[in-house]
C-alpha cells in the first residue's frame, strides 16, 4: 500500500467508518443521560434565581479569582491549549473545506502562519499540562489511564498535521494520511471517554448552574 | 550498450545543433538530476563519444500519449532528436518497418546488444487475458519477458507502466499491472506522469550514458532529482496557499488573479514531479499555471484516489450517509439503553424495603 493509498482510505472508508461511530456515539451518550432524569425536586427553589444555568455557562468559562496563584500551568495551559485547537481546527482552510463538504457551511479561514502558531502553542500547552499532572503530587494520583490516553489522542491529531504541514519526518502524503488517520482515532474515542466534554461541557455547565441557583447556591 | 554508427555528437551536428547547443543541453540536464556543474564536461564528454545506445520501446495497453508527449512537445529539441533519431531500434509507432520486419528489428536489436540495450516500456501489462493486448500475435506478457530479460535496465515510462496507471483503475477488467509487477531481476526506472516530461527521459538516457548506472529511484522507483519534491513546495502559486488566498470557482476573481487552486481539487501537495520547476512546451507553462489544479498524474492510483475536483482535505467517501446512518442507530441504541434504565430504575423501586430502626435493631 503506498501513502497516496492509505490517504484514499483515509479519506474515503475511514473516515465514514469513523464519523459514523462519533455520531453514534454522541446521541446514544446524549440520549442516555437525558433520559435519565432526574428526581421530582419537591422543595421551592431557595432563591429566585431565573437564568443561573446560562451564567454559569459564561461564568465558569472564565477563570475563577485566585486560580492563577494556585495553579498557573492549568490555567495558562488550559486556555493557551483550548483556545490555539480552536484556532487551528476551525479556522485552517482546509479544515474549513472538509466542513463544507461534510455540511455545506463554510466561513473565512486565517493565514497560514497564524494557524501554525496555534499548533504550535496548543502542542506546548499540551506538553506543559502533562509534565504538571506528573510532578504534581495531587494530579498525578487523580490520574488514570483514560487521562493519559486522552491526552495522547489529542496531541496525535495536532503533532501529525504539525509535522505534515513543515514537511518533516516523513513526506506530506504519508504524514497527511497519519494525520488523517489519527483525527478518526480521537473521532472514535471521543464519545466513550473523557473527550466527551467536547459536546457536554455546556450542557453540564448549564445543569449546575441551574441546580445551584435552585439551592441558592451563587455561581 | 553502444552500436556501431556515428556518435551523439556527430547526429546532433548533422541535424544542426551547435556545440554551444548541445553543451547548454548537458548544462541543462545536469542541473536537472541535481548534479553539480563539474559534472557538465563529464555528461558532454559522454555523450560525444558515445555511440548511439540501443534503445528498445515496447508500448502495451497505452493510448499513445506518452509518446507524442515526448516527441512531439517541441521541435526541433536535443531531447526530441535524442529520441526520434539517435536511441531507437524498435518502436511500433515511430518505426517505418511494421509486421514481421518490425519484429525482426526488435530480434535484431536484441541479439545484436544483448544485455547491454535499454529496454523502454509504456503502458501496462494485462494478466487477465493474454488476448486483450497483443504485437505480432506476441501477448505483452511475453514480449516484456522476452525483451527485457537481455535488456540492461528498463525504463517504464507514463504512469501505466510504472503503476498500472488507468487501465488498472477500479476495477481493472484486463488485470493490468505494472512493469515492475512483472520484472523483478532488473533494474527498473519509473518515470511517471500522465504524460511524463519528456526531459526526465533524456536527463535518465544522459546518465545511463554518463555513468553507466540509473540515477538514485526514490522509494517508488522514480528518479529523486525529478520527483524528489512536490509540485505544491515548487509551485509559484504556493505563497497563496499561505496567505489563505484561494480561488473558488474556475472564473471567479480568485482564479483571475491566479490564487490557489487547492479549494478546487488540486493534488500538488500529495504529487511528486518537476512539472512546477521543469514545466511543459519548453518551459512555457504548465497545469496549474494554465488555471486548473494538479490531478496528481504521477502518482500511483491516482484515477482511484479520489474526485480531481474536490479538495484534497474533502471526505471522500460516503461519509454524510454513514453519519446519517449511525445517528439513527445511535438514537436507537440510546432509546434502548433508555428503556433499560428505566426498568432498572423501577424493578428498584419495586424491590425497595424500608428499613427502621428497629429492624435493625432486630438484625443485632
Amino acid at each position: 500500500m503506498t501513502a497516496l493509498e492509505l490517504l484514499t482510505w483515509a479519506r474515503g472508508t475511514g473516515l465514514s467508518l469513523a464519523l459514523a461511530i462519533c455520531a453514534f456515539g454522541i446521541l446514544l451518550r446524549l440520549f442516555e443521560i437525558f433520559s435519565l432524569g432526574r428526581k421530582a425536586d419537591l422543595s421551592p427553589p431557595r432563591d429566585a434565581s431565573p437564568g443561573s444555568g446560562w451564567r454559569t455557562i459564561v461564568s465558569r468559562s472564565l477563570p475563577p479569582p485566585g486560580l492563577f496563584k494556585r495553579s498557573p500551568v492549568t490555567y495558562i495551559g488550559g486556555y493557551v491549549f483550548h483556545i490555539g485547537f480552536a484556532i487551528t481546527l476551525f479556522f485552517f482552510v482546509p479544515h474549513i473545506e472538509l466542513v463544507r463538504g461534510l455540511t455545506g457551511l463554510s466561513w473565512p479561514g486565517l493565514p497560514m502562519q497564524v494557524v501554525d502558531i496555534s499548533a504550535v502553542a496548543a502542542i506546548l500547552a499540551l506538553f506543559a499540562v502533562l509534565a504538571s499532572r506528573l510532578m504534581n503530587p495531587v494530579k498525578r494520583f487523580l490520574s488514570g489511564f483514560q487521562d493519559y490516553l486522552a491526552w495522547l489522542l489529542t496531541l496525535l491529531p495536532l503533532l501529525t498535521g504539525y509535522l505534515a504541514f513543515h514537511h518533516v519526518v516523513a513526506d506530506y502524503t504519508l504524514m497527511l494520511a497519519l494525520h488523517v488517520l489519527s483525527v478518526e482515532l480521537l473521532l472514535v474515542a471521543l464519545p466513550f471517554t473523557k473527550l466527551f466534554h467536547t459536546v457536554s461541557v455546556f450542557v453540564s455547565r448549564w445543569y449546575n448552574g441551574d441546580i445551584f441557583g435552585r439551592k441558592g447556591v451563587a455561581s | 550498450m553502444a552500436i556501431d554508427g556515428p556518435t551523439i555528437a556527430e547526429v546532433l551536428r548533422q541535424q544542426g545543433i551547435s556545440r554551444r547547443g548541445f553543451l547548454k543541453f548537458c548544462a541543462t540536464t545536469a542541473s536537472l538530476m541535481a548534479l553539480p556543474p563539474s559534472m557538465v564536461p563529464a555528461i558532454a564528454a559522454a555523450l560525444q563519444h558515445a555511440r548511439r545506445p540501443s534503445v528498445i520501446w515496447l508500448s502495451f495497453q497505452e493510448c499513445t500519449g506518452c509518446t507524442e508527449s515526448l516527441t512531439r512537445s517541441h521541435s526541433p529539441s536535443i531531447e526530441g532528436l535524442i529520441l526520434e533519431q539517435i536511441s531507437l531500434d524498435y518502436h511500433h509507432t515511430l518505426q517505418a518497418a511494421s509486421g514481421t520486419a518490425a519484429e525482426a528489428a526488435r530480434e535484431a536489436a536484441m541479439r545484436e546488444n544483448a544485455g547491454k540495450y535499454l529496454l523502454v516500456v509504456d503502458g501496462s501489462i494485462p494478466l487477465g487475458n493474454a488476448g486483450f493486448s497483443t504485437i505480432a500475435g506476441i501477448s505483452n506478457l511475453d514480449m516484456l519477458k522476452e525483451t527485457a530479460a537481455g535488456a540492461a535496465a528498463v525504463i517504464a515510462v507514463g504512469t501505466c507502466a510504472a503503476y498500472g496507471g488507468i487501465p488498472a483503475a477500479q476495477p481493472n477488467p484486463t488485470g493490468a499491472v505494472p512493469v515492475s509487477a512483472i520484472i523483478k531481476d532488473k533494474p527498473v526506472l519509473n518515470v511517471p506522469g500522465c504524460p511524463p516530461i519528456p526531459v526526465v527521459i533524456t536527463g535518465v538516457l544522459a546518465h545511463f550514458l554518463t555513468f553507466g548506472s540509473l540515477p538514485e529511484l526514490d522509494a517508488l522507483g522514480r528518479p529523486k532529482a525529478f520527483y524528489g519534491e512536490s509540485i505544491h513546495d515548487r509551485c509559484y502559486r504556493r505563497p497563496f496557499y499561505d496567505q489563505g488566498k484561494f480561488a473558488e470557482t474556475f472564473d471567479d476573481e480568485g482564479a483571475r488573479k491566479g490564487w490557489c487552486l487547492f479549494k478546487l481539487g488540486c493534488k500538488g501537495p500529495v504529487t511528486y514531479n518537476a512539472c512546477a520547476t521543469t514545466k511543459w512546451n519548453q518551459g512555457v507553462s504548465f497545469p496549474i499555471q494554465s488555471g486548473h489544479g494538479c490531478i496528481g498524474c504521477s502518482e500511483p492510483g491516482f484515477w482511484d484516489a479520489g474526485p480531481f475536483y474536490k479538495a484534497l482535505s474533502m471526505p471522500i467517501g460516503p461519509a454524510k450517509a454513514a453519519i446519517g446512518a449511525a445517528a439513527v442507530a445511535g438514537l436507537a441504541a440510546g432509546a434502548a439503553v433508555a428503556l433499560r434504565n428505566r426498568s432498572a430504575k423501577k424493578s428498584a423501586q419495586a424491590a425497595h424495603q424500608k428499613v427502621t430502626i428497629d429492624d435493625l435493631e432486630k438484625s443485632k
